[in-house]
């Protein structure tokens, strides 16, 4: 591993190595340090050689082999899973690779869930676990032809290790370096075999990851970090009203302040740019600036919730309809109704909210850290007036995200907007109050459930209408198809609970006193919550152990049934546990094709504090890419998870977050943080999506155990101490 | 004014209440220290002075003259900073990163005071960091084993 850092990298040659490739002309490289607008057949002509058969690998004549990676790193392990996928089938070891940003093109690098350039949905290894090995066993096949065709051998003779191929009988060996001119010369094969799994050297193994001798040293570079000459550094209030106007400010108390050099006034927003965030800082609150507040001035979340109590009244679109529920409920022995409520939460990625822009007479330059590149020079584009082709984007590593940096609706927009009115390039970085109160909220969602059981306590009838806005719509509005939000109802219509009657139902509820967007495991982790509680209040109902019921409606989906039972054996469930004590189960599946079983064991103070001991996790993810990566996904989702659980909440009044840092908008410390478990389960089914699994599968575990602790139903988040204090 | 930082002095020309934080990062050129709050709420700004953990984007530079500032940039060349970054690769502490080098800072500082930091040490000198990648499990194993305690392996198969 040399280097993740994109800075470090000739722009020349990757813009070379595509039209060398024949793989379409790459937009807004780089050439020899000074902005260039195109690949062009004058640059190829004079650039070092290279071997490039495909988009996502590179191997220079020097032998350097380079790996472009579409998926970007915000922790979730990319840049060592995807290299894993690639190296593997390319016969190279991990330490021989360099990696590479993957400029935005979503004809080379779109993610096959969406159609374009995204990381996120925890998508990554599902979709790119064929298309990556692909990749790296057409350049293995090519190498290998050009080998034998070196020696006059077949290439079936020939074997490739190691960036070597060796001529099996007579042991002559060509790097693949010295093989790059020749195999740059082949046909692409249209067809290639790759690995039988039995032969797997890397993928299955817990290879090191690439990305953390950068990371413990200060070397890795985030969109935050971006240094560039004469670069100056704005920082930015914008209304915290959404939809409120500047009304005015005192420009001349901000430039007054010794290194503030300009004030950029937007119609929604006001930045001051400095030499500086110190200054910046001091310069915005000198502003004071006042607000119009527009018609969302007087909103607070008692009034979002009362819409959405009223839009939950209606019928919705039905998303799953077995049997006649409503026949069957009102003919079951007994009925159970809850009404679930789940708050807007921030995502509080730890690297706040920031973005570089230099807009220049003839084009636009963005450094950034986004989930979305070629959004990102869509949106510059669209802001500046240029075409795309005159938009650079350099993407960064994530300081985090959590689905935060998948709209660039805000950030990037904002920041092109301010940067069209400074001269030379200029860093907006927003405060942490900033980022809390001005985020893509995950949505207040409102569930309307309920359930019949009969004489033995056996469930007869499903029901369930969720109720909130769709982000689908707007960030991908064909995905939103026939009034149904698929995101949204992940994990609802795929009820894996046997019942004979089930309906689930969309309302489709817009509030737009708040932007809302996507949150680690969106639909998912709200529809979790609801029918992994739900499911417990069954049980309750039914009077039985809340693992035993879940299992005997398991009996159709072994894999589900098989994680339960590895978790609650691994938990000790049934054991005695002190007084206060609780334990609780959920199970996560959804459309990320991953199953995972969670026990959580809490305490309940008489004040109503809740203390996690342990959190067990079983995890059937299919095959395995990199067993350690798995486990790190589910440890932070869990932690992740307890924070959203038991204190995450984003509350309006006056139509202003009333949160703002981590004083108020807590998040779990060292000394809050239980042991963790994860186990793992072996198989060789397809890869399932694993970065938000661990958050989603947390909140009921705790609920359910808080449940078995106090004999409390929470069915509102957070999990907050007023809702549990002794009476 | 003049600082030393990592050893080397500097001569900065700011605002005697300006961050520490924003002259290392802005002015300074040094990015490896993090801004994540601004009011010593989350860590992701430790560095060391003289030794000590500080949290700089509350920190004065005025308060730091004359004193020795050490970063993360540096922190590797002290016996304690070696140990605990050494531990955070073999265990792969870090997931988005951003955090870490605070993290590196708090434990390194605990290290150097306190050989073989138990649990509740861990605790309090750990506590002031905020992780939202959620490594805290992997951290607290990493510092044991930078302390000369046996090969932490998670648990679970």
């Amino acid at each position: 591993m040399k280097t993740v850092s994109p800075e470090t990298v000739s722009r020349r040659d990757f813009v070379v190595a595509i039209a060398t490739a024949g793989g379409g002309l790459l937009l807004g490289c780089r050439v020899d340090g000074r902005r260039s607008l195109a690949g062009s057949a004058e640059t190829a002509g004079s650039a070092p050689a290279a071997f490039a058969p495909n988009a996502f690998v590179r191997i220079g004549t020097d032998g350097r082999i380079t790996l472009i990676m579409n998926q970007v790193e915000m922790g979730q392990g990319m840049f060592t899973s995807m290299p894993m996928l690639i190296a593997e089938e390319l016969e190279i070891g991990l330490d021989q690779v360099a990696l590479e940003h993957a400029p935005p093109d979503d004809k080379l690098y779109g993610n096959p869930l969406v159609g374009f350039q995204m990381t996120g949905a925890s998508s990554s290894v599902r979709m790119m676990f064929q298309p990556l090995r692909r990749a790296g066993a057409t350049a293995r096949s090519m190498l290998v032809a050009a080998a034998a065709q070196s020696w006059g051998v077949d290439p079936g003779s020939c074997r490739a290790e190691k960036g070597v191929v060796t001529h099996v009988p007579t042991g002559r060996t060509l790097a693949y370096g010295a093989l790059a001119d020749k195999a740059a010369k082949l046909p692409v094969p249209q067809q290639v075999t790759l690995k039988d799994p039995k032969d797997f050297r890397l993928i299955g193994t817990p290879a090191k990851r690439l990305d953390t001798p950068d990371k413990v040293n200060g070397k890795a570079q985030y969109g935050i970090d971006v240094r560039l000459p004469g670069m100056k550094i704005a920082t930015v209030a914008a209304s915290p009203v959404v939809g409120g106007k500047v009304a005015g400010l005192d420009e001349s108390k901000a430039l007054a302040i010794k290194g503030v050099h300009q004030v950029v006034r937007l119609d929604d927003a006001v930045a001051v740019v400095a030499d500086h965030m110190w200054a910046a800082k001091q310069g915005l609150a000198a502003l004071a600036v006042r607000w119009d507040d527009g018609a969302n001035a007087s909103v607070s979340t008692t009034d979002v919730v009362r819409g959405l109590d009223e839009a939950s009244q209606k019928p919705g679109v039905v998303a799953r309809k077995e049997g006649d529920a409503a026949a069957a409920l009102a003919g079951a022995a007994r009925r159970v109704d809850a009404v679930y409520q789940v708050p807007f939460l921030a995502h509080a990625a730890m690297e706040p909210a920031n973005c570089t822009v230099h807009v220049r007479p003839d084009g636009c330059e963005v450094w950034t850290g986004s989930q979305v590149l070629s959004r990102v020079q869509a949106t510059a584009a669209r802001v500046t007036g240029f075409p795309l082709d005159k938009v650079v984007v350099h993407n960064h590593l994530l300081g985090g995200a959590f689905g935060r940096r998948l709209t660039t609706v805000d950030i990037e927009t904002q920041a092109v907007r301010i940067a069209k009115q400074v001269g030379g390039p200029v860093k907006v970085v927003w405060t942490r109050e900033e980022d809390i109160q001005h985020d893509d909220y995950r949505p207040y969602y409102y569930d309307r459930v309920s359930a019949g059981l009969d004489s033995r306590g056996k469930p007869v009838a499903w029901t369930h209408r969720l109720v909130g806005p769709s982000i689908l719509a707007r960030w991908a509005p064909p995905a939103f198809k026939d009034g149904l939000d698929g995101d949204a109802l992940d994990g609802a219509v795929q009820l894996l609970y046997d019942i004979p009657a089930i309906q689930v139902e969309y309302v489709r509820h817009e509030e737009p006193v708040l932007n809302t967007g996507f949150w680690r495991g969106v639909g998912v982790t709200h529809n979790t919550f609801v029918i992994e509680s739900f499911i417990d209040e069954l049980a309750a109902a039914a009077k039985q152990d809340p693992v035993a019921f879940r299992r005997g409606l398991l009996g159709k989906a072994p894999r589900a049934q098989a994680v339960i039972d590895l978790a609650a054996k691994e938990a000790g469930w049934g054991k005695p546990l002190p007084a206060g004590w609780g334990r609780g189960i959920s199970l996560l599946y959804s459309g990320w094709d991953s199953y995972l079983a969670q026990v959580a064991e809490v305490e309940v103070s008489k004040t109503g504090e809740v203390r996690v001991h342990r959190i067990v996790c079983a995890v059937d993810c299919g095959t395995i890419v990199n067993p350690d990566i798995v486990k790190a996904q589910v440890e932070g989702g869990v932690v992740f998870g307890i924070s959203g659980a038991l204190w995450g909440e984003i509350t309006l009044k006056n139509g202003r977050v009333e949160q703002s840092n981590f004083n108020n908008y807590r998040a779990l410390r060292m000394n809050e943080a239980p042991p963790i478990e994860v186990h793992l389960v072996r198989n060789g089914e397809a890869p399932g999506g694993m970065g938000e699994p661990g958050t989603a599968v947390t909140a009921p575990a705790l609920a359910n155990a808080i449940f078995a602790a106090t004999g409390k139903r929470i069915r509102r988040l957070p999990l907050k101490p007023d809702q549990l204090r002794s009476a | 004014m003049e600082l030393t930082i990592n050893g080397r002095k500097h001569q900065v020309d700011v605002p005697a209440d300006m961050p520490l934080l924003w002259v290392l990062r802005d002015v300074v050129g040094l990015t490896g220290t993090k801004f994540g709050c601004g009011m010593s709420l989350c860590g992701a700004c430790t560095v060391h002075l003289d030794g000590q953990p500080i949290r700089s984007c509350t920190t004065p530079v005025s308060a730091v003259a004359g004193k020795h500032i050490t970063t993360i940039e540096a922190i590797g060349s002290t016996p304690a900073g070696k140990k605990i970054q050494e531990a955070w690769v073999a265990l792969d502490v870090p997931q988005c990163g951003y955090c870490q080098s605070g993290q590196i800072m708090s434990a390194s500082a605990l290290l150097a005071k306190n050989t073989n930091p138990s649990d509740s040490d861990i605790d309090s000198a750990m506590s002031g960091n905020i992780c939202r990648c959620g490594t805290y499990g992997r951290i607290r194993a990493a510092i044991k084993q930078a302390a000369g305690g046996p090969p932490v392996a998670a648990k679970g198969a």
